[in-house]
């Protein structure tokens, strides 16, 4: 008997929590019929609010397809700016999410189309060639696509690639890196030669390569000695090894650590020793206070927003749109002053400002070497006709032109001071 | 003393419109949860959401097709997998048969793709995957019937193994670096699988329905089928009657192998023309289930994997319309199964509740 009464209490207790819990999304829901509630939170995805006074032109509805869902970094950076430009231009929208990078993303796209959509985009490298078939196989619909390389060669009007120039962003976050390097150097933590950093890499490829080098750029811009050790996780989203490879890391020697990969290991193991750190993909310093130096991003709102107003207005859409500072699609988080050295700001702004005037160039070849020589010629594989064979020289007037020949990244070198540990 | 407020023992064969009964009702009441969950915590009317479910499948016809793929697939692996488990040999090693079948299919693609022609390519790749799928089942059956190693470590171990195969290969195929090798012979589609009357997924679908008909005769009709269906009940008796133990074990997993080996062929040759460590994307663990609730007949299988699929496209596609999280979908067919694998438990025990006749509690 006492079972029994103890089992219903329970019940009870269970149903009046829930009850507790559903009270509040439901007086959210009546806020968001009124089409002023454009930032609603994440429950309404499907917002009719079309009567914003629509520009003349065609009428656009975008299908976004991300590889993951808003649990993964990256593919939340995306859903954001998604959600934020689409309310912005007041277009309706669709959101699938957790796509893999097979014929699945084929069929999304298709049933993106059925829905209505005359602009898809998707997220993910390995979803290209099967937007690319999409895209053959529906001339009428504009097909953009993050990360990916063969718009400029495919030869199709609706097929288009984008990215940003991150490596600006990751020079900055460098820069904060190399100061405070120094100031630990100043507090007589370590001498200047053994200022060593620690990155770790998801994939041993250009996107990655030319990130890490920026970094690595910007950081020595202001601490000469730095140098750093690279080691690679294989996978972009495996928190477990990330969390290993910063310890090992750490293990040897490195006084300061960022990331190229998607999870919290790296922020989290950096914050459990006390290393410093610099993350991706946004802030990290709720969970990593103390350790949390600045984190640079891609924002897609700005190319999200030139993308729909292309399909609107019917202008054609460049094969390749690469994002810059200038176009507000580089970002850098908010600096955690705990954490940074002192001036940070300050320095960060002054360099921002020589990027926006076009005077620094991140890759000039007068700041790295080659088994000890300057480069004055390389030749890239930016035509990716699948016969990874490169064809053009992308050194010219003193740099490399990173992004410029393609929106993807293919900075692939592996310069003076920068160490493979995997290799 | 303690004393016992149930009473479980095992029922005697019911009739099969009363079991029928019971797994209709419990569906029901599946879908009655699943409502109310929806309304506490979305708000949303459970018949909206029922609805997208169902035109998350049905939708349009590209969806219908999309469904009829997902189910082929699903029902190949657990094709695969159920002569195993009939012979009370649990192979969660699906996954890593596919892969492997998968990964020697997409090696005949790229090493061969230019140098034969398209027919014999074909017939490479089809005879590659049946052979790497089996030999990647036949490796624990081995060690299986020699030192009666446990076989259900063993082949999840496998998975792992093959996995890693897959990455490393896309490392050497992909020279960039990225780990992703994209669509194989995107030019010369040598080695795709022929379309057959215009629709990409009708011949994976012909294949499965002609394997659910072989692995039917197989198990029911066949000498072979009678013995792992005996050494699954009993290897003693199996033995007494002269039944060579060992060796059906190995033979049985060289065919739950091979077939997995034909769904790696399927999703790389015959869907993707791509190889990567997701493509099979847990369904050598979802055929577990799918075999299991159709008590290991292949007909029954149609029906269940027609299940799991429906729920796992309607579920995606309520989290696009009602912009809800993944989650979301997961809880609401983890509703439904423990439903379903729940009214198995009431058709298989009955629950009486023991009368105290001391009162204490009052």
């Amino acid at each position: 008997m006492k079972k029994i009464l103890a089992i219903a209490l329970c019940a009870i207790m269970v149903i009046g929590v829930l009850a507790g819990c559903s009270s509040q999304p439901a007086s959210n829901d009546n806020a968001n019929s009124t089409p002023a509630n454009n930032d609603a939170p994440a429950t309404n995805d499907t917002p009719a609010t079309n009567n914003t006074p629509a520009a003349e032109g065609k009428t656009v509805k975008v299908g976004f397809i991300t590889l993951h869902d808003e649990n993964s970094t990256y593919d939340k950076n995306f859903i954001d700016a998604a959600k934020a430009a689409c309310a912005n231009a007041g277009v309706e929208y669709i959101i699938k999410s957790n796509v893999p990078e097979g014929s699945e993303c084929f069929d999304t796209a298709e049933e993106l189309i059925d829905e209505g959509c005359n602009v898809i985009f998707a997220d993910s490298f390995g979803h290209e060639d099967f937007m690319i078939q999409a895209a053959k196989a529906h001339a009428d619909v504009m097909f953009c696509h993050a990360t990916g390389t063969k718009a400029h060669t495919t030869g199709l009007d609706n097929f288009h690639n984008a990215f940003a120039a991150i490596y600006e962003g990751r020079y900055l976050a460098g820069v904060a890196a190399g100061l405070k390097l120094n100031e630990m150097i100043a507090n007589g933590e370590f001498t200047a030669d053994e200022a060593k950093m620690g990155y770790v890499g998801a994939f041993p490829y250009a996107e990655v390569k030319s990130g890490y080098t920026s970094f690595f750029l910007g950081a020595r811009s202001v601490c000469p000695t730095v140098t750093m050790e690279v080691t690679f996780t294989n996978s972009w989203y495996d928190e477990a090894l990330e969390k290993e490879a910063a310890n090992k890391l750490i293990n040897r020697g490195c006084k300061l650590i960022s990331q190229h990969a998607d999870s919290m290991g790296a922020p989290t193991a950096c914050e459990t020793a006390g290393v410093p750190d610099v993350s991706y993909n946004g802030s990290t310093v709720a969970a990593c206070p103390n350790t949390f130096i600045i984190s640079s991003r891609i924002n897609w709102e700005p190319y999200f927003l030139h993308m729909i107003d292309c399909a609107r207005t019917g202008t054609a859409l460049e094969a390749d749109w690469t994002g810059t500072i200038a176009t507000s699609s580089v970002e850098l988080s908010e600096l955690n002053e705990k954490a940074a050295a002192a001036g940070t700001a300050e320095k960060l702004a002054e360099v921002k400002a020589q990027f926006e005037a076009g005077t620094l160039k991140v890759f000039a070849t007068d700041t790295f070497t080659v088994g000890g020589a300057s480069l004055t010629e390389y030749l890239a594989d930016v035509d990716d006709m699948g016969d990874f064979q490169p064809e053009t020289n992308v050194i010219s007037d003193g740099y490399f032109h990173e992004s410029e020949y393609r929106s993807a990244p293919y900075f692939d070198i592996d310069i003076d001071g920068i160490t493979n540990i995997d290799a | 003393m303690k004393n016992k407020l149930f009473h479980v023992s095992r029922r005697p064969a019911m009739p099969w419109w009363k079991s029928l009964l019971i797994r209709v009702i419990a569906i029901a009441l599946a879908l009655v949860v699943c409502a109310v969950v929806t309304m506490l915590f979305t708000g949303e009317n459970p018949l909206n959401v029922f609805s997208a479910m169902i035109s998350g499948s049905f939708g349009t016809s590209r969806k219908i097709w999309a469904t009829l793929q997902g189910i082929a697939i699903l029902l190949c692996v657990s094709l695969a997998v159920t002569p195993a488990f009939r012979m009370r040999f649990w192979n969660v090693g699906g996954e890593g048969q596919i892969l492997m079948g998968g990964l020697a299919c997409a090696a005949c693609m790229i090493y061969f793709g230019d140098v034969v022609p398209n027919w014999v390519l074909i017939l490479m790749m089809t005879v590659s995957a049946i052979v790497a799928g089996a030999i990647w089942g036949g490796i624990p059956a081995i060690f299986k019937a020699k030192w009666n190693t446990n076989e259900t470590l063993f082949t999840l171990m496998m998975n792992y193994i093959a996995t890693q195969l897959v990455a490393y290969f896309c490392n050497i195929w992909d020279k960039k670096g990225s780990g992703i090798v994209g669509v194989i012979n995107p030019a010369t589609e040598a080695g795709w699988f022929p379309v057959l009357g215009g629709q990409r997924y009708l011949l994976n679908v012909i294949i499965v329905a002609i394997l659910v008909v072989f692995v039917y005769i197989y198990l029911n009709y066949s000498k072979h089928g009678y013995e792992l269906t005996v050494v699954g009940e009993s290897e003693k008796t199996a033995r007494y009657v002269g039944i060579k133990v060992e060796k059906v074990i190995v033979r049985t997993m060289l065919l739950s192998g091979a077939l997995c080996g034909v769904a790696g062929l399927l999703l790389v040759g015959g869907t993707d023309h791509s190889i990567s460590t997701t493509i099979a994307g847990g369904r050598g663990f979802t055929a577990v289930m799918v075999s299991w609730l159709a008590k290991f007949n292949p007909v029954v299988m149609i029906v269940t994997s027609f299940i799991l699929v429906f729920l796992e496209r309607g579920s995606s596609d309520i989290t696009s319309k009602f912009g809800l999280n993944k989650s979301f979908s997961d809880i609401l067919t983890g509703i439904i199964l423990f439903f379903i694998i729940g009214s198995e438990f009431f058709i298989n025990y009955r629950i009486d509740l023991v009368h105290n006749t001391e009162k204490e509690a009052k």
